[in-house]
């Protein structure tokens, strides 16, 4: 199946934008990614080994985290993974530190 | 150095003059080449921060995910994004930068005030990981084209169905 890789990622892949894996579920397919690129890893878990917050895994479309088996899901080679850093933000909050020196 | 076409630029502003008071958000695809992202497109995004849209954003991953697609489809990658700044200035905030995961990516926003377009600036998500990343100003280098009709403008701003 083809696992796809956004832009911040791809230095971690050797600039792949799609990597290909054969696996049987979700969770196969992320091992067998952080296994072929291990710098991943760390850009994806956090220390204690959970998907970071802010990254999001969509099989198909469907959002991983909301499937009845989660990351037990079985998989095809037709199936598609994509890896979704989640984009926010807003107004408020204090002007960023460095804001000050950068208005025009 | 963001790089973006006029009719584009000026549609990605117009975005957040339509959803004054609230904040507008969008994709910009292109290819991003050493020290450059170049757009070639923008694509609205709907706000799903209705709870607290004057000063939050957020785009839906579902939403990326077809935005993802629809990029690839067209040989382009996701090469930054927008939002507005509904009566506040166009600089990031902590909040911006605590929600931006897309290093290499332009982070563009725009201050609109009493609804009405003011200062468009860009930031560069810079560094290695979460610990180090910053965002840091860029110049926008807007492209003038011969003439900027309202078709143009509604060909620059496609909306990509929920």
């Amino acid at each position: 199946m083809k696992i796809h890789i956004p832009t911040p990622l791809r230095v971690y892949t050797g600039k792949q934008d799609t990597v290909e894996v054969a696996a049987k579920t979700v969770g196969d397919a992320l091992a067998q990614l952080t296994s072929q690129h291990p710098d991943l890893k760390k850009h994806l878990y956090s220390e204690e080994g959970k998907l970071r917050s802010f990254v999001n895994v969509y099989l198909n479309d469907e959002d991983v985290r909301y499937l009845p088996e989660k990351e037990t899901t079985p998989v095809t080679d037709a199936d598609a993974l994509s890896i979704i850093p989640s984009i926010a933000g807003g107004g408020t909050g204090r002007p960023g530190a460095r804001a000050s020196r950068q208005l025009v | 150095m963001l790089k973006v076409a006029a009719t584009t630029y000026e549609a990605l502003r117009a975005h957040g003059e339509e959803t004054y008071p609230h904040e507008c958000c969008g994709v910009l695809l292109g290819r991003s080449e050493e020290g450059l992202n170049a757009v070639e497109a923008a694509v609205r995004a709907g706000n799903t921060r209705t709870d607290s849209a004057h000063n939050r954003y957020n785009i839906a991953p579902q939403e990326l995910v077809k935005i993802q697609r629809q990029a690839r489809e067209q040989g382009w990658d996701i090469v930054g994004f927008y939002h507005s700044h509904p009566d506040h200035p166009a600089q990031w905030s902590t909040t911006d930068l605590a929600e931006a995961h897309w290093l290499g990516c332009s982070y563009v926003i725009t201050a609109v005030a009493g609804g009405a377009a003011k200062q468009t600036n860009s930031f560069l998500l810079t560094g290695s990981s979460e610990e180090d990343k910053a965002l840091v100003r860029e110049e926008i280098l807007v492209e003038s084209e011969t003439r900027l009709t309202a078709e143009d403008t509604e060909e620059a701003l496609r909306s990509v169905p929920a």
